[in-house]
């Protein structure tokens, strides 16, 4: 390699023999790595830092939004914060049914909980397909003006073709009479799946029974309506089968005797 | 020089298109391209990221040692790529929902890459970063393109408006499933290369074999 300073006779010194060194040379090599990497980890830090805030207000606005909406009461023009003030959240103890006191329902994390081994249980008969269910999940009341429950906004989730779907589920103060059911995350196929999201379906679930007089569940998405009646009976997905036994399944669980019915029972028996 | 770059700028919507001509990138047209809201934030996103990953990568041209280039490369797009989806799910959390994993796919994005080998690694700066944007531009008029076909048949609007009120929805159109799925940008960009292809006969790639004439003794 001809190199047109080194005749110059002038000792060079380290650093500068250095940035000499051909690209391909090791040392050069092992430089350009290092600090390329320093220096992209950095820039992906600062930004993942300094952008968290922002990003954990836009979840927390969506999971409210998604609330006000299945409770019926989301309107655009008033401020999401505010509005959220009517609903009462509480952690329930999904054994029992009833609130507890143990965590504080502002800042307790479903699904950190759903993974924490000592607030949650690994599931052997898991229709829903979520592998672990924690003990303990959130809910929202909301109250009418004289302060007696209204409706309770339980939280769901499972398993449909390519994605867990969480969502809400409106129930009303008798434990049994849906009101609104609605996801929030999920990443099933657009214009397929997806329709889950579709406002005419989601209203085909006002109004449904849980159960029937029996207390029997009977809730289900078919193709058909069941024996039980129309009452229980909400119309599959077209072109959606997998999402829709899906859905299917997730409500049926949440709403059974690994879910929310001991709190459906409380609460229809007026001891919430 | 302005003349060159406005070539840069202009040649890959058409004539040098990634998608149609150069055949890259065409995983994430399949993915993205249902909806044209989720497609024309898609482009932006590829847009920015080869713009500026072609930029960094021609600042380093001369320092960047052959033999680990690849990472070098990787390493740079794919700190941009975390950037954009950070940047998405901070500001545009609605957009980031719908486009969830694919905006780390970029990373593996052909284009970007392919830009980053085939132009970067030789030109300067601002040629590359012009370079980039041709090239994210080029790739989102396909995105676009195939957007449209899909979503206005698919499910009967434009960019969520309705066009064509659905039966679902209680109107008169029946929405072709199919053009939701991805298998259905295959048959879509298929038949705008070939479109391209007649249109522009420049871009047809010569035989690599002959079939030979049967000759009879």
């Amino acid at each position: 390699m001809v190199d047109g300073s080194a005749n110059t006779g002038t000792p060079k010194g380290p650093l500068r023999r250095f940035l000499d060194l051909p690209p391909d040379s090791t040392p050069k090599t092992l430089f350009v790595a290092v600090t390329l990497c320093l220096f992209a980890s950095m820039v992906v830090s600062i930004a993942a830092v300094s952008l968290r805030p922002i990003q954990e207000e836009n979840k927390l606005r969506d999971k409210r939004i998604n609330i006000l909406q299945v409770a019926g009461v989301y309107d655009p023009s008033v401020d999401v914060a505010e509005a959220f003030e009517a609903f009462e959240p509480q952690v329930l103890d999904l054994a029992t049914g009833q609130f507890t006191g143990q965590f504080d329902p502002r800042t307790f994390d479903d699904r950190a909980a759903s993974d924490n081994p000592e607030i949650s249980h690994a599931l052997t008969d898991d229709p829903a397909s979520i592998g672990r269910q924690a003990n303990f999940k959130t809910v929202y009341l909301l109250r009418d003006d004289s302060g007696a429950i209204d409706k309770v906004i339980l939280p769901i989730h499972g398993y449909g073709l390519w994605s867990t779907l969480y969502g809400f589920i409106a129930v009303e103060e008798d434990g049994n009479e849906i009101y609104g059911l609605q996801f929030y995350e999920h990443a099933e196929t657009p214009g397929l799946g997806a329709e889950v999201d579709n406002p005419r379906w989601k209203a085909l679930w006002r109004g449904k029974k849980l159960r029937d007089d029996d207390g029997t569940l009977q809730i289900t998405v078919a193709k058909a309506p069941p024996a039980a009646g129309k009452d229980f009976y909400v119309d599959a997905l077209a072109g959606a089968t997998l999402t829709s036994r899906g859905v299917d399944n997730l409500v049926n669980f949440w709403m059974g005797s690994e879910g929310y019915e001991p709190f459906l029972a409380n609460l229809k028996a007026g001891e919430i | 020089m302005a003349q060159k770059h406005r070539e840069l700028l202009v040649d890959p919507l058409v004539d040098n298109n990634p998608i149609t001509f150069q055949v890259l990138g065409i995983c994430s047209a399949l993915a993205v391209t249902s909806s044209l809201q989720v497609a024309f934030v898609m482009a932006l996103a590829v847009t920015s990221v080869t713009a500026f990953s072609s930029m960094f990568i021609s600042m380093l041209r001369n320092q960047i040692p052959s033999s680990i280039r690849i990472i070098v490369q990787m390493v740079i797009i794919a700190s941009l790529v975390i950037l954009v989806d950070q940047v998405l799910k901070a500001f545009a959390f609605e957009i980031s929902k719908t486009l969830s994993v694919f905006v780390g796919l970029i990373i593996t994005n052909c284009i970007v890459m392919g830009r980053a080998e085939a132009f970067a690694m030789k030109n300067p700066p601002i040629a590359s970063f012009i370079d980039g944007i041709g090239n994210g531009l080029g790739y989102g008029f396909i995105l676009m393109l195939v957007g449209v076909i899909r979503e206005l048949f698919g499910s009967g609007s434009l960019f969520g408006i309705t066009i064509l009120k659905t039966v679902n929805n209680g109107g008169w159109y029946v929405p072709n499933g199919l053009l939701l799925l991805p298998p259905s940008a295959f048959f879509v960009i298929g038949l705008l290369i070939w479109a391209f292809r007649t249109w522009k006969t420049a871009q047809v790639e010569e035989r690599e074999f002959k079939i030979q004439t049967v000759e009879a003794h």
